[in-house]
């Protein structure tokens, strides 16, 4: 047995209950935190060492043989969301130690090491049930999170987050109740075996939609979004890098897991589907990005069309495309995550984050200013930053597939996208301000500025080093498109 | 078998309609009835064998063709568990946000939406 595989998950969920037991102590709880980001840190890394030659390791828990108990795998996939989701959640937690606003409360960091926990564990199943219990770990921790501070629009907003993926969830239940009606498994190798002797290929559509409609929900993708930018806006700005950085990307992961390795008989329909959907989502996150005020809104929507990106790459389903998805993927998570953290930073300086009322950040905070000219830029897809690099390789995926109309889309929402983080540019950063300060400037401190320069970091280091995140995520799509490594590394045999 | 179904797309069809009322309360309750639909759904989609448990006899080695599934059942149970907790957090979350909204009205919770 592989211990290894199932550190992540262990560490933040193990970590969480001492952390806890320290809560009158934040002295010793902080010491605790720093602790736990470094060892699922160096976990990931662990993690990475082993797999980043391309091997897929996998382990059974309770030495259960595969398709009876719960298998953890990991492959270059995986491998890179981990280490993505430890990052983020590593500088989260950084950034809301040195946030000491009269926000945090008793089951703060518990919580958040839950969250992590549960998203690690959703990166490393290898069976259908056991995603949906990890989905309910890391929905659990996220709607107390969500709510933890108890203002009015935070609860209205965690009512229609907890809502929506509640049905999301239950959804995905009664996806998975039908596939073991139809195959008698849950393991997802065995299910990709047993999957193509299933001759009720209506029956297995119908499954597979249940469970797009639940990742859809889950990932705020077309018909669905409307959850995330009327919530995503309301916890603290750590949460919402949190959530931001991770949440739909899970989603996303176990689209792209479901959708590459288990339902791959009927690709013409569902993969045209996708596509569409991939189409609308871009659409309709930019639009809704353009007419925001609230910077963090704005953020939301824009989340949900950066979705859109990765969908498409999804729905072109060719290696390219797929390396195109999973090097973007990593690239919106830690943007995301840093325009969140960034957007507490002028909170703390000005008080509000509404771009009406938002002025000459540049001329106030110049240093500040550099640092968020990368990832906001990179979130439009400006070379030589990393979102370029991402949308460069899916475009070029579109373009060898001929689908000329999606990839048209594509290129005008990213220049729309250009449009609405230039107006974030001048109306926060050039224009004088319009209002007197609010508050005297305190110091910032280490940990909250520390976290965001690391991330920063990472997107400049994505966009001009791309070359061997690029050549990870080559292997990656690689490895999602022809399983048998994958399947052999859980069923054992040829 | 066909009872079952009947039974599942009924409480499907209440749970949506609680879900789509504007009232919370009434959204919670159609939560709670849809993950009884669900796990009717597994338990049906599973298999019913009747009048078949799963024990093999203690001189046989192997357990015996007609046997009912033990495994859906540990399935709709750990949904029991988690639905349960949810349930519990739903509640309190529908009680907070009407004394902080002062409404149960889906509609007036525009706060966060300005």
């Amino acid at each position: 047995m592989n211990t290894l595989l199932v550190l992540p998950v262990i560490v933040p969920i193990g970590a969480a209950a001492f952390i806890w037991l320290f809560n009158s102590r934040p002295r010793i709880q902080h010491a605790l935190v720093l602790l736990t980001v470094a060892a699922t840190l160096a976990v990931a890394c662990l993690i990475l060492r082993q797999t980043a030659a391309g091997d897929v390791h996998s382990t059974q828990i309770g030495h259960w043989p595969a398709p009876y108990g719960i298998t953890f795998i990991v492959d270059g996939f995986s491998t890179l969301m981990l280490l993505i989701s430890t990052l983020i959640g590593g500088m989260a937690a950084l950034f809301s130690i040195g946030d000491t606003a009269d926000r945090r409360h008793a089951g703060y960091f518990p919580l958040f090491f839950i969250l992590l926990g549960g998203v690690n564990g959703a990166f490393l199943t290898g069976d259908l049930f056991n995603l949906y219990v990890w989905f309910e770990v890391l929905l659990m921790a996220s709607f107390v999170l969500m709510a933890l501070g108890g203002q009015r629009t935070q609860i209205e907003g965690a009512v229609k987050y907890v809502m929506l993926n509640l049905a999301g969830s239950t959804l995905l239940l009664a996806g998975i109740g039908i596939i073991y009606g139809l195959t008698g498994t849950l393991n997802m190798a065995d299910l990709a075996a047993k999957l193509a002797g299933v001759s009720n290929a209506g029956r297995v559509n119908a499954a597979a939609m249940l469970l797009l409609a639940a990742f859809c929900i889950k990932s705020a993708i077309f018909p669905f979004f409307f959850w995330l930018p009327a919530s995503y806006h309301t916890p603290p700005p750590a949460v919402a890098a949190l959530f931001a950085g991770l949440l739909t990307k899970v989603g996303i992961y176990a689209l792209v897991r479901m959708f590459t390795l288990v339902f791959v008989a009927d690709t013409a329909a569902t993969f045209k589907l996708l596509r569409i959907l991939a189409g609308l989502t871009m659409v309709s996150g930019v639009l809704g990005a353009l007419i925001q005020k609230d910077m963090r809104r704005l953020f939301a929507f824009l989340i949900v069309s950066e979705i859109g990106f990765v969908l498409m790459g999804i729905g072109f389903r060719t290696e390219r495309a797929l390396t195109g998805t999973i090097f973007f993927l990593m690239h919106m998570a830690v943007v995301k995550s840093t325009l969140f953290l960034m957007t507490g930073v002028i909170e703390h300086w000005k008080g509000t984050v509404r771009l009406d009322r938002l002025g000459s950040l540049f001329e106030d905070h110049p240093a500040f200013g550099y640092l968020f000219l990368g990832p906001v830029f990179a979130l439009a897809g400006l070379p030589p930053l990393s979102g370029f690099w991402g949308k460069y390789v899916l475009v070029q995926a579109g373009l060898i597939e001929k689908y000329y109309l999606l990839v048209g889309v594509a290129l005008a929402v990213s220049l729309t996208t250009l449009w609405v983080v230039a107006r974030i540019w001048m109306e926060a950063f050039w224009r004088p301000a319009c209002a007197p300060k609010r508050r005297a400037d305190a110091p910032l401190g280490l940990l909250r500025i520390g976290p965001i320069v690391v991330l920063a970091a990472v997107t400049f280091l994505l966009g001009l080093w791309a070359e061997p995140f690029h050549a990870q995520a080559l292997q990656a799509a690689g490895q999602l498109l022809h399983p048998s490594a994958y399947m052999q590394a859980v069923l054992g045999g040829p | 078998m066909y009872m079952m179904a009947l039974l599942v797309g009924g409480l499907f069809a209440m749970a949506v309609y609680c879900l789509l009322r504007r009232n919370l309360l009434k959204l919670v309750f159609g939560f709670l009835i849809l993950s009884h639909a669900v796990n009717l759904l597994i338990f049906t989609a599973g298999g019913l064998t009747r009048n078949a448990p799963p024990i093999a006899p203690s001189e046989a080695k192997f357990l015996a063709a007609p046997y009912a599934d033990p495994l859906p059942q540990a399935l709709i149970l750990t949904a029991i568990v988690i639905n349960f907790g949810v349930f519990a957090f739903l509640l309190a979350l529908v009680d907070k946000a009407r004394r902080k909204t002062g409404t149960d009205d889906s509609d007036a919770m525009k706060g966060s939406d300005a």
